[in-house]
């Protein structure tokens, strides 16, 4: 995983709630056995004027020229402001792979859906969350000025805006540590293989029904 | 000191290990896989020279890519046309094979979509943690079972560990009181709650389902309630044991049997919440208020009942939802105050974890039998959730009356759910579906979905428009052996 530890990104507006996971990222290209390339499909039918479909050389595709992400402001940006509920629906981590590829570092809106919450996190993605208000100050800037950039600094929890303002936000400390040293979990939960062992143990004794190698033991 | 709500005594059976910083390792029971979400997860754990944990908790099943028409299928993987489908099918064979774990393939009879599987085999238990790579895992939740939707990272993490990383949520009740009216089904129920508390409502929570009309659904109504926990932003739903689950288990491949069977009873009765627990937030809804549901819009809790109307978005109450609404009815080619039954159809789908159960099928059956499908209508489908419920639907001449019709009656998956295979909507079609999402392209590029339980898509494909199903179901709903005559 890619470390996160302190990001000044050009910030791209999404002026929309309950973004889900088939907006970020339509099913076709959820064919990929792959974790990598989905960023040239994100938002795919927001972006594009036609259906894409995997494998296809999207740069002949007819862009939205209405889309937010197509307008030259936002190139670069890797910074995403957006509305409440973003990544409600499917649990596809191809969303945040999607995000990821794109150049999308840090996502900032009221509230998250909880499977999103954890893929981004996982991926390298950090998620900011704030005040309804204080996100519709937050576009109204960004639509102002053009090239506006915020500094996110995971490390002290907070968000400076260019005028100086600083906003600061709850991360839980485990999924910081994570993000900061660019951890592997399975690695880290391995540390805990004994606890894991000593408890399944005691569970199959238990409740031997729950292993198909000792479910029916008794009478089979 | 308060007692302990069901989600109390399922975290606190399963958990591991709990960190100072509030994350928790809680041991995993049973993983279910499928081809879509877990290729990255294999690859991950050959990468890093890791073997699974523990291999009898897994099973898998391809769903999402399957094609469902009988010729098709007829040749196996090789009746999978799209290439990259194809791959990731195989992708799924040859892991279960090198890795060594159960898999239900294409054409096994036990194959099916993964949610319709695990309890038709007795592999989701009460009292288990059950985890898959997909968000309506929640529908487990109605065994009383600790059930989540993961990502891929997740699905190599419990591979490689049986354990997940999680963090205790919160507890939410939802008594839903009363008897429910005739032709009234748990898909309404559930379209109502989310339509009570919203999208982001059940957000953080475990939501458990409880009142005297959770207690009166079959196994299959209350799969269908859990199922849509997550439309409701809630990744575990949850209902109590009592008789009606143990009734479903008893004699299922992966349930216990003889003195096992006996232990594990005695301990599922103790699955319930106790009469003292306290929850976090309770939300009281009347069953006589519910009426047959149908979405209108591109996110599940634009939902209103069949009497109802479109909304006007000038009457939204602020401006993220006016802005929602609007973009919601242009997207829908709807107008603001149309009337529910004036939205016309052209194509009906009746199938997905949702409701593709054998009680679904009698349902849309008793509505569909003697009758036509409207010439308007271009396709209506009925895809039975797993090989075994088709069995039994064919062996209860179900078949039979949908094809007599005008359905097509189809080889179980996933199918237009998420039209990952060759079903789907064409752009600007309206479609009568009883699966669990209506985001925008979800069944298709530019399709427009309508959510329905399944005797309403029966009844709208006769009609070509949305109609009160109350007007052909005469009787009870559970006395599907007496279908009734044209109302
Ligand atoms: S039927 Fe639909 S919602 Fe259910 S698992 Fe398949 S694609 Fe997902």
């Amino acid at each position: 995983m890619n470390k996160f530890v302190r990001q000044q990104g050009l910030v791209a507006p999404l002026d929309r709630a309950n973004v889900d996971t088939d907006l970020i990222i339509p099913k076709q290209f959820l064919k990929s056995i792959k974790r990598t390339g989905f960023g040239v499909n994100l938002f795919d039918a927001l972006r594009y004027m036609d259906e894409g479909y995997p494998g296809q050389d999207v740069s002949t595709r007819p862009l939205n020229p209405d889309f937010v992400l197509n307008q030259p402001r936002y190139e670069g940006a890797s910074v995403l402001l957006t509305r409440r509920n973003f990544g409600c629906g499917s649990s596809r981590e191809h969303a945040p792979w999607a995000l990821e590829d794109f150049g999308f570092r840090v996502i900032i809106a009221p509230s998250f859906a909880d499977i999103f919450y954890n893929n981004a996190f996982k991926n390298g993605i950090l998620l900011v969350t704030l005040e309804e208000g204080v996100i519709e100050r937050l576009f109204q800037e960004v639509e102002a000025n053009e090239g506006y950039r915020l500094d996110v600094d995971l490390e002290n929890q907070r968000v400076t805006t260019p005028s100086g303002e600083i906003l600061e936000f709850e991360v839980d400390a485990f999924r910081k540590h994570c993000l900061l040293n660019g951890l592997d979990d399975i690695g880290i939960t391995l540390q805990d293989e004994e606890a894991i062992r000593e408890f399944e143990a005691k569970h199959r004794a238990a409740r031997p029904w729950l292993f198909r190698e000792t479910a029916n033991a008794a009478t089979s | 000191m308060a007692g302990q709500t069901l989600y109390d005594k399922l975290w606190s059976q399963h958990l591991v290990k709990e960190r100072d910083d509030g994350t928790a390792l809680i041991y995993i029971d049973r993983q279910l896989l499928h081809e879509v979400t877990s290729p990255q997860a294999f690859e991950g754990l050959r990468l890093a020279n890791r073997r699974p944990w523990r291999l009898d908790a897994n099973l898998a099943t391809p769903d999402h890519n399957v094609p469902t028409t009988v010729i098709e299928r007829a040749e196996g993987n090789a009746g999978i046309k799209d290439p990259v489908s194809l791959i990731q099918v195989q992708t799924l064979d040859d892991n279960c094979e090198s890795f060594g774990i159960e898999e239900f393939r294409i054409n096994d009879a036990r194959q099916g979509i993964v949610h319709v599987v695990g309890p038709e085999q007795g592999a989701t238990l009460p009292g288990m943690t059950v985890v898959c790579g997909d968000s309506h895992t929640a529908t487990h939740g109605a065994f009383a079972a600790l059930a989540h939707g993961i990502g891929t990272s997740e699905v190599e993490h419990v591979l490689a560990t049986q354990c997940l990383l999680a963090q205790k949520m919160k507890n939410m009740q939802v008594r839903v009181e009363g008897s429910l009216g005739t032709g009234v089904t748990a898909k309404d129920v559930v379209l109502a709650i989310i339509g009570r508390i919203g999208t982001a409502g059940g957000t953080g929570y475990a939501i458990e389902f409880a009142g005297s009309a959770i207690r009166e659904l079959s196994m299959e109504g209350r799969m269908t309630v859990c199922n849509m926990a997550i439309e409701a932003g809630a990744r575990v739903g949850l209902i109590g044991v009592d008789d009606t689950t143990i009734d479903y288990l008893r004699e299922r491949p992966f349930a216990p049997q003889g003195d096992q069977w006996e232990a594990a009873v005695a301990e599922w009765r103790e699955l319930v919440s106790d009469a003292d627990a306290a929850f976090d937030k309770v939300v009281e809804i009347a069953a006589e208020d519910i009426e047959p549901q149908v979405s209108w819009g591109t996110s599940p809790e634009m939902v209103t009942g069949i009497s109802g109307e479109v909304p006007d978005p000038a009457e939204a109450p602020d401006d993220t939802t006016k802005g929602s609404y609007s973009r919601a009815l242009e997207y829908m080619g709807l107008a603001a105050k149309q009337k529910i039954t004036d939205i016309r159809l052209d194509k009906v789908f009746i199938g997905s974890c949702t409701n593709s159960r054998i009680e679904d099928l009698r349902a849309a059956a008793k509505v569909a039998k003697g009758r036509k499908v409207a010439d308007s209508i271009m396709l209506a489908m009925v895809v039975p959730g797993s090989g075994l419920v088709k069995r039994q639907a064919e062996a209860e001449g179900l078949d039979k009356i949908f094809t007599e019709a005008g359905f097509e009656w189809r080889e179980p998956g996933c199918s237009m759910c998420l039209a990952m295979n060759a079903d789907k909507l064409g752009a600007g079609e309206h479609c009568a579906s009883t699966s669990n999402r209506n985001f925008e392209g979800r069944q298709g590029f530019g399709g427009r979905t309508h959510l329905v339980g399944p005797a309403m898509a029966a009844a709208a494909a006769i009609a070509g428009h949305f109609v009160d199903v109350r007007q052909f179901v005469a009787g009870n709903d559970s006395h599907h052996d007496t279908p009734s005559q044209e109302a």
